[in-house]
């Protein structure tokens, strides 16, 4: 680490092929990921074509059998349910989180460092506890119902917890952070005279908005929707804890084949298609975004 | 009232205050239609916050503003017509040229096709046809300048507002520029609102110029009236260059009067500009009206001075002289030929001014 400080930065020639000394600095990495991301990953795909033994070993012995089960309607079902829960959860934060990273933008700079800063607050404390909370407030004699009941909105206890309605106001609380954050990022960097240009163009609010300002911050929402879409799409800790297991998502069912089911194959082989899905998806937002660039 | 039925702007005793300061200070200016009108003032003088009063970005705290008799102090930018070069351009980045250009005429409205064409005809005057179909990340500064003049003049508006378009190109570009803006103004008879702090701009470009200053008109006229006769020591000072002297009166005659330099030099001014109960006054002299020779001459206001220094820059030569009572003066001699007498520093040379040379700006 010293060495390659006192000597001197590399030539601007020598970017393309990186020296040793490059090479030393990304080994860490290059040896994390192998270990934990590229041999987990091998592991799966050879496990979800293997078959199980009665004690929930893995036999090596060819099979497509896992893979044929993923087709079954019960596992589709769950597919469709994760993505559309997954996908309304981004809808809903996108919706509520835009004009809120938007106003964030546009304050004043001292406003903004407050805002933002209260936008990262509940990461300071634990996401388990958070969930908890969350519970508190939703259950039957909790927070929401006694005060829905003392204002006599509702004479008895509603049903909130346990619900798909609960599992999405988890979700979206969990992951409204993250579409804040890349949304602000270009809402930020937006020109004040581009929305006034549009204006001058005879544009109206609406149509600056539309036609202006949702194009340029659409980096920061497709980064948001990735960030959201995808590990609101394998959550397995909100849809147990606040969905009482009654409506398992896709991260559920692959928990419960590793652990409870003790069916390794299986749950490798979705952890695979899983993994494939959005492999694909994110390969086509990648090659249409990459699009008006060339 | 005849007045306000010909003029395509009427500015009624506008103020625009931020907080405690006033950036607008009661300015009052009537523009014709079809002219260039440049608002011209160092930066933080209000021009800026002037013209966004006229595109509608701000509204005046007091007074009103007319646009072609109607008024529109209270309408928003996509009520008024009126369009706007903006400093940065402000080229939408996500879309082409043509889409840029064609942005205002989506936002009216207008067919498909009559759209197409009058996007192809402004493209044309700005001669940037060929590249309609790029993207403004891969034009160069000029070009994105004119494709931001093209996409404000396609809305055919009654009055272009032109926020210093010109001062991020290099000199060279910008010079040619200017011409090109004045000749589009002419052949398109539009009215031009033009804001900038560069007085040779000015002075290039406009029917008129209005000098502003903390918020208010020092001096609006045409170039040569605001050049050859500064009514205040700001506008001899912010326009060309100008030695500023302060004199005393001594007598008065019919049509000339007699002052006194403070280190005791004796001109003769036109009365014409000298108030009557003038006792001293603050005059100035454009360095080129200053004639200078190596020999005696007869002229009025002739004195002799030594050349301090002398900076050769081509087409002419600056020259600092120090009287023989010790005042300092800037002055600007042309090199006619390579064969013309050359000033050396340290040489005494004669001097005259002709008494409508030294112009009154300031007295009491």
């Amino acid at each position: 680490m010293l060495a390659a400080q006192i000597s001197p930065p590399l030539a601007l020639g020598d970017r393309r092929r990186p020296g040793w000394r490059a090479w030393a600095l990304i080994t860490p990495m290059v040896a994390w990921l192998l270990l934990f991301v590229i041999m987990p990953t091998a592991i799966l795909f050879v496990y979800s074509f293997c078959e199980r033994d009665e004690v929930g070993g893995v036999i090596f012995h060819f099979t497509w059998e896992n893979y044929q089960r993923v087709l079954d309607p019960v596992y589709l079902l769950i597919f469709a349910r994760s993505i559309g829960y997954a996908g309304l959860t981004t809808i809903i934060c996108v919706v509520v989180g835009y004009p809120v990273a938007y106003y964030i933008a546009r304050a004043t700079e001292e406003r903004r460092n407050r805002l933002l800063l209260l936008v990262m607050v509940p990461f300071w404390t634990s996401f388990l506890i958070r969930t908890y909370a969350w519970i508190t407030i939703l259950k039957q004699e909790g927070l929401l119902n006694g005060l829905l009941q003392s204002m006599h909105v509702t004479t008895g206890p509603l049903s909130l917890l346990y619900t798909p309605t609960a599992v999405v106001i988890g979700l979206v609380y969990a992951y409204l952070p993250f579409m804040i954050l890349p949304i602000y990022g270009s809402a930020e960097k937006l020109d004040n005279a581009l929305i006034e240009a549009a204006y001058d163009l005879g544009a109206g609010p609406l149509r600056a908005f539309s036609a202006v300002i949702v194009p340029l911050t659409m980096p920061g929402i497709a980064a948001g929707t990735l960030l959201v879409f995808v590990p609101a799409i394998g959550m397995f800790a909100i849809t147990d804890l606040m969905g009482g297991a009654k409506v398992p998502m896709i991260g559920n069912v692959i928990q419960n084949q590793f652990l409870q089911a003790r069916d390794w194959p299986f749950g490798a082989a979705l952890g695979v298609v899983f993994m494939l899905m959005f492999a694909i998806t994110y390969g086509i937002l990648q090659s249409r975004h990459a699009r008006p660039e060339s | 009232m005849s007045a306000s039925a010909h003029s395509m702007i009427e500015i009624r005793g506008v103020t625009k205050r931020f907080g405690s300061f006033t950036a607008v200070n009661d300015i009052s200016l009537s523009v014709r239609e079809g002219e260039f009108i440049t608002l011209l003032g160092p930066s933080g003088c209000g021009k800026t916050t002037l013209l966004r009063l006229l595109a509608g970005f701000e509204t005046p705290d007091a007074g009103s503003i007319l646009l072609a008799g109607e008024d529109v102090s209270h309408l928003p930018p996509y009520r008024r017509s009126v369009n706007q070069v903006f400093q940065s351009y402000a080229l939408f980045p996500h879309l082409t040229v043509r889409e840029n250009v064609g942005f205002g005429l989506r936002m009216q409205q207008v067919p498909a096709a009559a759209a197409a064409e009058r996007i192809r005809e402004a493209l044309a005057t700005v001669s940037l046809e060929p590249m309609a179909d790029r993207f403004p990340h891969q034009l160069s500064g000029g070009q994105r300048q004119r494709v931001a003049l093209a996409r404000a003049i396609v809305c055919r508006p009654q009055v272009l507002l032109l926020d210093e378009p010109l001062s991020a190109l290099d000199a060279k570009l910008r010079h040619a520029m200017q011409l090109e803006l004045k000749h589009l103004q002419r052949r398109l008879g539009l009215t031009f609102v033009f804001v900038t702090h560069d007085q040779e701009e000015a002075l290039t470009m406009s029917d008129r110029i209005a000098i502003i200053n903390h918020g208010r008109i020092e001096q609006l006229g045409d170039a040569s009236e605001i050049y050859h006769k500064p009514r205040t020591p700001f506008a001899a000072d912010f326009i060309g260059q100008a030695n500023l002297l302060s004199v005393t009166v001594l007598s008065r005659h019919a049509t000339t009067a007699r002052v006194r330099l403070d280190d005791g030099l004796e001109l003769t001014v036109s009365a014409a500009e000298l108030p009557a109960a003038t006792q001293t006054a603050l005059i100035s002299i454009r360095p080129e009206k200053i004639h200078i020779s190596k020999r005696p001459i007869e002229a009025e206001n002739v004195f002799s001075a030594r050349i301090q220094e002398e900076i050769f820059q081509g087409a002419t030569d600056q020259l600092w002289l120090v009287t023989d009572q010790g005042t300092r003066l800037h002055a600007l001699v042309a090199n006619e030929s390579a064969m013309n007498e050359a000033y050396h520093e340290g040489e005494r040379v004669y001097c005259s001014l002709h008494p409508d040379d030294l112009v009154v700006v300031q007295s009491a």
